[in-house]
């Protein structure tokens, strides 16, 4: 299998706080990966380093074979830097572009807690992430000259919302939707914007335990059907061993073991650091 | 350079004693930013009332009553514009408070507008600060060499304040995170009343010697110094005291020199006087773009 | 397209038809000295300003203090371009320099010019200030606004600002013609059709996919990034629009007032128009519209009384002296502020399903009151 997303020493640090420590991983086309951990150990800042957001202090993130994101401490943070490999990536030239430049390479992602749009419908949420690929400017949008193409972009709004199972909820308010429904629909916008990798930060928080059995289901079936790579943050273990493919576990911000999921519960480390506490979380 | 700085020393005597009563307007704003993230754009406009205060309150009172009666009426003023125009504002979206302030700000100047009918008004001679002293052979007034004494010294004053007493604990927990002193007991609201009185008194002290220099005011004559010492604090890094009061006297020196300096460019020194409001703008465009903490601030991360 | 959507579209059609029906007419019956006429262009020019203010502040959530500042190039530019060249050649107006602009344009393309230098230092002006936080960049753009004055007052640029002096004589509301011929343009219907189009292009705007991004950006910038929306360009886009009509709307101030100083665009008038914002609801075209003639109507016309000496029959001429009106303004749009923080329409737009309801709401109040 293809390796569509890896991550070679990636470092984030605060000032002195070391948040992810020199994580290398990948994810290959077409698995469904977990990251995993406890809390603050590092998985959403894993995220944000991937996704544009936060600008790692060190290492390189790799997405379908080109470099998109390089990175070596320098100046004030040289001296900060508590991580290893400081002058590996040196060489290269330094690389971090904006969210928006990352989702259109086809990485799209959720949120731990909840980012709707809160002043628009349901469809509006859906419609506005159509907006990257809307082949349209500012002038014929105005004078509506491009209004072929926001038919074609309501249609399809449309159809992803049906296949979604939201299009009864259309016209309401995103923000007043039902917890479960508002995840879902941060994650038909994610789709919206045509996606080849998802990033899912924690999807089955706050979650019962039937709604966690119907989201196992639907993440296999959007993987399925759009042809999806996922990789996930999640709690809860019955999700995370029911649908990974591999698991990687952080702790304090590096990675203290890898492989299935069978391997990973018998893991000792990650009994010790992690399994053994979860039955409380 | 020695003789540059002998030519134009009245200008630089002039731009410290002006660094000076921006540095006690600036700390005002930097306190409330700090704790309440709010730009508080009527402080201006609570100097320029202290002006209009004094003007009225010593046509009819000797200075020994009508100086602290300026004081005590702009701390209430202060304290009044918190409790009825920030306070019921405070979990409203920070747009709002912003709004608020500019009506605040609108209101303080349509009301002076009302009391002055629109004149300017003469500002009471202090008796010896406005007396003439000469130094380095240039002529000043007395006000000019008290004003960076007297700043200096209330400056250390409320430093000590904030960092020995336990409302200036209460400030320095406020101003670091809201909710959680909140949840530690803090009563935020008197906390933050104190910050505006604190701001309002510095204010009113710097109207005292600022005024006596300008000698009249109009109901817009709080605007200017209120935005300057504004940007004086974003220099010197927005919630920090120290960085408010160097950004203020840097600021109050190359506009002096600015205003009646040297020929820059050609263009001999009279033609920039229009430009000394405008080269404070030109510099806080300049700071926000290079270095948006100012000298002394702190970089925040925000969370996602 | 649906039905009950193309009514809605004639409707308001209708609706705009009938207004400008009125105008014309009330520009032909009433005499041309009318307070009313006062009160419809100067409303209809800060409808203008205020609805370009409300595409920054209230849809792209980006609080800019600017306004006064674009306004103003947008005043100068139309008075420069179209002050006729015999008159800048006389001693009329330039009476202390040679002016260096050597063509004159008829208003069409002066409205036109002033909008893009606007617009073009709005460009400029948002490459640094545009990545600021929302209470930097509020005090950015109003340093920016505060500079801007200067500047066109400095006697060095005298030669074309005229320095710190007034300029007029150029195509003000009465020297305006119907194109082409030397007919006078009925000049209230012309502030009206100005700024009626340019807000239709905002509306147009804001209805598009562009300004949904807007709006995006608005409600949570972190999101609005996630689903691929570049923050700096759609930042700088609005920014670009809501200045060049900002500009527009200071040419027809600069037209409507006859004369034009730089001294008069001072940050109150920003805080003035950000306050009808406000009034009118953030967020909310109409309401916007709907503010401003009720600003421009009170503090013109129905108010004027407090500032006299009399006022509602109510003869008091220490209270009601100059600058009163003002002050009670200014306690009523802080009531606002502080007790009906969503204004008049909320974020919501004036539909005449919402005006059904609320009539009836009214009737059935009016019903219980007499039982």
């Amino acid at each position: 299998m293809k390796e569509l997303l890896r991550l070679d020493d990636i470092t984030m640090q605060f000032g002195g706080v070391v948040a992810v420590n020199n994580l290398s991983m990948n994810v290959k086309e077409g698995e469904i990966v977990a990251l995993i951990g406890p809390n603050g150990a590092g998985k959403t800042t894993a995220f944000n380093c991937i996704t544009g957001v936060y600008e790692p202090t060190n290492g390189r993130i790799v997405f379908d074979g080109k470099t998109i994101i390089t990175n070596h401490p320098s100046g004030k943070m040289q001296r900060n830097y508590a991580g290893f490999e400081a002058d590996k990536y040196l060489g290269e030239k330094t690389l971090h572009p904006t969210p928006d430049v990352i989702t259109k390479l086809g990485i799209a992602r959720t949120f731990q807690n909840i980012r709707l749009f809160k002043s628009m419908t349901v469809f509006e949420n859906v419609l506005t992430a159509m907006h990257v690929r809307a082949k349209e400017n500012v002038f014929s949008a105005v004078f509506r000259l491009s209004w072929k193409e926001e038919r074609r972009m309501e249609a399809e709004t449309e159809k992803l919302l049906s296949e979604q199972g939201l299009l009864s909820h259309r016209d309401e308010i995103a923000t007043s939707l039902p917890y479960g429904l508002q995840r879902r629909l941060e994650i038909a916008r994610a789709l919206a914007t045509k996606p080849r990798l998802l990033l899912l930060d924690e999807p089955a928080a706050g979650m019962n335990p039937q709604e966690t059995q119907e989201l196992s289901l639907f993440i296999k079936e959007i993987k399925e059907r759009y042809d999806l790579t996922v990789l996930m943050i999640e709690h809860h273990m019955d999700l995370v061993m029911g649908i990974s493919d591999r698991i990687y576990v952080l702790d304090f911000g590096s990675l203290i073991a890898e492989g299935t999921p069978e391997e990973i519960q018998s893991n000792q480390r990650v009994i010790d650091a992690y399994l053994g506490v979860a039955e409380d979380v | 350079m020695a003789e540059f700085f002998h030519q134009n020393l009245s200008y630089f005597l002039s731009g410290i004693s002006v660094g000076g009563q921006y540095a006690l307007i600036a700390i005002g704003y930097t306190m409330v930013y700090g704790i309440l993230r709010l730009i508080n754009f009527a402080h201006g406009d609570v100097f320029m009332c202290a002006g209009l205060i004094m003007v009225y309150l010593s046509a009819s009172l000797p200075f020994v009553i009508s100086v602290p009666l300026v004081l005590v009426f702009t701390v209430a003023l202060g304290f009044i514009i918190e409790r009825v125009a920030y306070r019921p504002l405070r979990s409203a979206p920070r747009m709002s408070v912003m709004i608020s302030a500019i009506g605040v700000s609108y209101l303080l100047q349509n009301a002076a507008l009302y009391f002055t009918g629109g004149l300017a008004k003469v500002y009471p001679a202090l008796p010896w600060l406005s007396d003439s002293v000469v130094i380095f052979g240039a002529s000043t007034r007395m006000v000019t060499i008290v004003t960076p004494f007297l700043t200096v010294v209330l400056v250390i004053l409320l430093t000590l304040l904030i960092k020995h007493t336990k409302i200036g604990m209460a400030m320095r927990a406020v101003s670091r995170d809201f909710e959680t002193s909140q949840l530690m007991g803090i009563r935020i609201n008197r906390v933050i009343s104190i910050t505006f009185m604190i701001g309002s008194l510095l204010a009113a002290v710097a109207s005292l010697l600022y005024f006596t220099n300008y000698a009249s005011v109009t109901p817009t004559s709080g605007s200017m110094p209120g935005l300057k010492a504004f940007v004086a604090a974003v220099f010197g890094g927005i919630g920090s005291i120290p960085g408010a009061v160097i950004g203020a006297f840097i600021i109050g020196i190359c506009e002096n020199i600015i205003k009646g300096g040297a020929s820059i460019f050609g263009i001999p020194g009279s033609g920039w006087t229009t430009f000394s409001d405008a080269f404070t703008f030109a510099f806080l465009i300049v700071i926000l773009v290079v270095k948006p903490t100012g000298l002394f601030g702190e970089k925040s991360v925000d969370k996602v | 397209m649906d039905r009950a959507k193309k009514n809605h579209l004639i409707r308001i059609f209708v609706a705009i038809a009938v207004v400008y029906l009125a105008v014309l007419v009330l520009e032909f019956t009433l005499r041309p000295t009318s307070i009313l006429f006062t009160v419809l262009r100067k409303g209809a020019i800060y409808s203008l300003v205020a609805v370009s203010m409300n595409l920054l502040n209230g849809f792209t959530g980006l609080f800019s203090l600017g306004q006064a500042g674009f306004m103003l190039l947008g005043a100068y530019t139309y008075a420069i371009f179209t002050m006729p060249v015999s008159v800048k050649e006389s001693e009329r107006v330039y009476r202390y320099y040679e002016c260096i602009v050597g063509f004159d344009t008829g208003s069409f393309v002066g409205l036109i010019a002033a909008g893009l230098v606007a617009a073009f230092f709005a460009f400029l002006i948002g490459l640094p200030v545009l990545r600021l936080k929302s209470d930097y960049l509020a005090i950015a753009t109003l340093g920016f606004a505060e500079i801007i004055r200067a500047i066109f007052q400095w006697d060095v640029l005298g030669p074309l600002t005229n320095g710190a002096n007034l300029l007029r004589e150029y195509k003000d509301l009465s020297r305006i013609t119907l194109p082409f011929t030397d007919i006078p343009f009925p000049p209230t219907l012309f502030v009206f059709i100005v700024a009626g189009v340019c807000i239709l292009l905002i509306v147009l705007l804001i209805n598009s996919s562009f300004g949904r991004a807007f709006k995006a950006i608005r409600d949570d910038e972190t999101a609005a990034e996630a689903m691929g929306i570049n923050l700096f360009k759609h930042k700088e886009l609005s920014f670009v629009i809501s200045s060049f009509f900002a500009g527009v709307s200071g040419a027809l101030l600069a037209a409507f007032q006859y004369t034009v100083q730089a001294q008069q665009f001072e940050s109150m008038m920003t805080y003035e128009i950000l306050l009808i914002v406000v009034i009118g609801g953030i967020g909310s075209i109409s309401g916007s519209c709907i503010a401003s003639f009720l600003y421009i109507a009170l503090s013109e016309w129905w108010l004027r009384g407090l500032d006299m000496g009399k006022f509602l029959g109510i003869s008091a001429p220490d209270l009601f002296r100059s600058g009163f009106r003002r002050l009670v303004f200014s306690v009523i749009i802080m009531v606002i502020v502080l007790f009906f923080s969503k204004g008049i329409m909320g974020d919501k737009e004036l539909s005449f399903e919402r005006m059904k309801a609320f009539v009836k709401r009214a009737g059935r109040k009016k019903k219980e009151t007499a039982k």
